[in-house]
């Protein structure tokens, strides 16, 4: 594998370190801040999880152990419209596992990875609260609800026509 | 304090507010199994995250089973260590660790002393019920460790020792559920972390999950090799483990039996790490009155306090973790790289061999020498001063396969020249006995006075941190000793911040030291072994006639016949070394 190191922005990290110190460089503080940086960055890259690391006097691979351990946190990119399929127990019964590969058929990309173009990307989540719209997407903060495996071209149209 | 009192087994016993049911058991004598417990004793680890569920007890009123090690004792507690439905967990519980374990056990490096397969054998296991999915993962190989993560069973004593212990903060728990697996940042290998090759990961892996490098192929091959010189270095350590491996209590001195071991396993030359300890003494006693004196003449820029650098697990762990004071340890090489630069030169010469038809095997107590060894400014056009290292474990195991009887040989002795050697060489194996062999040798050149008493007690112990001040005829100096990278962390953080008085500190990666490494036969994160292997040092130490290493009359002749003196141009090109700043390598280019 070769991976080449990423050059975070200067103003990006120094958002970071600020953060780091709102929270008082504390270990135990941890989640919180990959939280943020997560906001800032989009995603945790190895780069920012060094940076995280040395700020509240951690070892990376500690960092590391947390961000893989909860599902929230990402290490891959996520598109410029994020898309996320709800799963729960609501949604599933509804057909949402139908709607979900019908975005993967359409956008080409598995769960959990970006579109090339870097637009779209594709997650799953556990109930959103709406269950009376199942099944639920989302895409970025907008929710739609009672969605069809023939919605899901209309709801991509939607961002393609946005460009 | 307050007591409290229990029953176990139908047995009274009364304990400390606080105290876990695992220690109160013990307290009446009896040892409740476990995989994933480790207690460090004087070190003050104690690991006990309750995750192998293998030391379940029954609790009378408590619905579901405790874990022994992490239960505390309540007033009129009443317990079964072994009932039925202790038993059967206990065996469920095993039989579910196993059904994601390879069964690779005849051919496994860690059979025969694996904690899981004894405690597969005390529970009668005769079958897996459960068959499902088994982790898999990609072995890692370092030029030291082998992780081989689908024999883990999670028990996470590796992160403890790397974490808590050392604060190296190389491996952690990642991932989550069946996925999970210790590892370092960004599940890259060992070889591109910030690994100090310490190996107490290794030492206290109840599994094969973490392994040594193994050498002792090519060593046979050697060994039978016509065309080639086999040159041998014990370090001190090893002669105060070995007999462990062949049913000895620990702390029996087999240094005689060992000898005599290696020379009929072919070894052309058996010779002493010892030697090259001493040697060690005089360039780094040397050093460290030449840096005193001009810091007491008002020099400074002297670096002070001088940092020991015989450790490469220590010496990894500055580079990695204090690069910028790199210039503050000794600049003397450790006494396994000394012997094979002499080796390969001064002794070279005498027996008229040229380099490449030499082969220089260390044995060690350490897996970080493996490592130590593969390093490029250790090396003369590609060829390394010492080949490869073994450990004393491997060792153990070659003289099994040769069918001897370690218990019969004979004691014998250590070939010449460098295989002669004094007390001080001995205690290098020891934490505080390389600033003490130094001190005796020191003291000796700075007042021109001969030493009245040679056993520095105010240097010794097991205490993680120790200082002492030790008088040079009206100067005082300060000494501090770590053992532990996590005490060492202290003591640098100190000299950083300016509050550090000492004027030479001692520093070694291990528990106790050498005696510790991890290349010993296993502690288990028992800290008995470790004292009683410290005792042996001492011991072997004052049995010796000469205890100074000035005084050993090789080295005198090496300098003598070949080096001039201490710190010469051709001594600092043999003998001496430099750091890198390693914290600057790029790590992500895979």
């Amino acid at each position: 594998m070769t991976s080449i190191k990423l050059k975070l922005k200067e103003k990006d990290v120094q958002q970071l370190k600020e953060v780091a110190r709102s929270f008082n460089n504390e270990p135990g503080e941890l989640i919180n801040v990959l939280h943020k940086a997560q906001d800032i960055f989009g995603y945790l890259p190895a780069e920012v999880q060094e940076v995280v690391a040395q700020e509240l006097n951690v070892s990376v691979a500690k960092v590391y152990g947390v961000v893989t351990f909860y599902s929230y946190f990402t290490m891959l990119p996520r598109g410029r419209y994020p898309i996320s399929i709800c799963t729960g127990t609501a949604c599933y019964v509804r057909g949402a596992e139908k709607v979900l590969d019908e975005f993967k058929r359409m956008l080409k990309v598995p769960v959990g990875e970006t579109t090339p173009d870097g637009k779209f990307s594709i997650t799953c989540l556990r109930c959103v609260g709406a269950c009376g719209l199942a099944p639920v997407v989302m895409v970025g903060d907008k929710t739609y609800g009672r969605v069809t495996t023939d919605g899901v071209k209309d709801i991509l149209k939607e961002y393609e026509d946005a460009e | 304090m307050e007591l409290i009192k229990l029953k176990i087994d139908n047995r009274t016993v009364e304990v400390e507010k606080g105290t876990t049911i695992y220690h109160a058991a013990k307290k009446l004598g009896i040892e409740i199994p476990t995989l994933c417990y480790m207690n460090l004793g004087d070190l003050k680890i104690e690991h006990k995250p309750g995750g192998c569920r293998v030391c379940v007890v029954e609790v009378e009123g408590r619905r579901n089973l405790a874990p022994a090690c992490a239960t505390e004792c309540n007033e009129d507690m009443v317990v079964h260590t072994h009932s039925i439905r202790v038993l059967n967990a206990r065996k469920t519980v095993l039989e579910l660790i196993l059904s994601d374990h390879p069964f690779d056990c005849l051919i496994c490096a860690k059979s025969g002393t694996c904690d899981l397969q004894d405690m597969a054998i005390k529970m009668g296991v005769r079958n897996i019920p459960y068959q499902g999915e088994k982790s898999t993962y990609k072995p890692d190989f370092s030029p030291a460790i082998i992780r081989e993560m689908d024999k883990c069973i999670m028990c996470r004593r590796c992160e403890t020792m790397c974490n808590d212990f050392q604060t190296v903060g190389v491996l952690s728990g990642v991932n989550r559920g069946f996925e999970s697996v210790v590892a370092p940042a960004f599940e890259r290998d060992l070889d591109h972390s910030e690994c100090t090759y310490c190996g107490q990961c290794v030492a206290v892996c109840p599994t094969g999950a973490l392994t040594e490098v193994d050498h002792t192929t090519q060593l046979i091959r050697d060994l039978a090799d016509p065309d080639k010189k086999v040159v041998v270095q014990t370090a001190p350590a090893v002669r105060a483990a070995l007999g462990e491996a062949f049913g000895l209590e620990p702390g029996t001195l087999v240094t005689g039996k060992m000898v005599a071991a290696l020379r009929r396993l072919g070894f052309d030359y058996v010779f002493d790490t010892d030697f090259a300890a001493d040697l060690t003494i005089m360039e780094e006693g040397t050093e460290l009155l030449d840096r005193l004196g001009r810091f007491l003449k008002g020099d400074k820029d002297v670096k002070l306090p001088m940092l020991t650098s015989c450790c490469p697990g220590w010496v990894n762990f500055f580079e990695y973790h204090f690069p910028d004071m790199r210039d503050i340890p000794s600049t003397a090489r450790s006494p396994q790289q000394m012997f094979g630069s002499i080796a390969k030169t001064y002794f070279a010469d005498i027996v008229k061999t040229k380099r490449d038809e030499m082969v220089v095997v260390s044995v060690m107590p350490c897996v970080a020498k493996k490592y130590e060894c593969t390093r490029e400014e250790f090396s003369v056009d590609g060829n390394p001063d010492v080949d490869y290292s073994i450990s004393t474990r491997e060792l153990a195991m070659l003289i099994k396969r040769s069918n001897m009887d370690f218990g019969s040989l004979p004691d014998e002795d250590f070939d010449k020249p460098l295989g002669e050697s004094t007390g001080a060489g001995v205690i290098f194996g020891t934490t505080g006995g390389v600033i003490e062999a130094a001190v005796r040798t020191a003291y000796e050149l700075h007042t021109g006075k001969d030493l009245e008493k040679i056993d520095f007690e105010q240097l010794r112990g097991i205490e993680g941190i120790r200082s002492a001040s030790v008088d040079f005829d009206g100067t005082e100096i300060k000494i501090g000793i770590a053992h532990g990278l996590g005490n060492a962390r202290k003591l640098l953080d100190d000299i950083k911040a300016g509050k550090s008085e000492y004027h030479a500190i001692e520093i070694m990666a291990c528990p106790g030291g050498c005696i510790g490494g991890g290349g010993q036969p296993l502690h288990h994160g028992n800290p008995d072994i470790i004292k009683a292997r410290q005792k042996a040092i001492y011991q072997e130490d004052s049995g010796k006639p000469i205890r100074k290493s000035h005084e050993n009359p090789y080295i005198v002749k090496l300098y003598d016949d070949f080096l001039g003196k201490p710190m010469s141009e051709k001594a600092h090109h043999l003998l001496h070394t430099h750091y890198f700043d390693r914290k600057q390598k790029d790590v992500l280019l895979d």
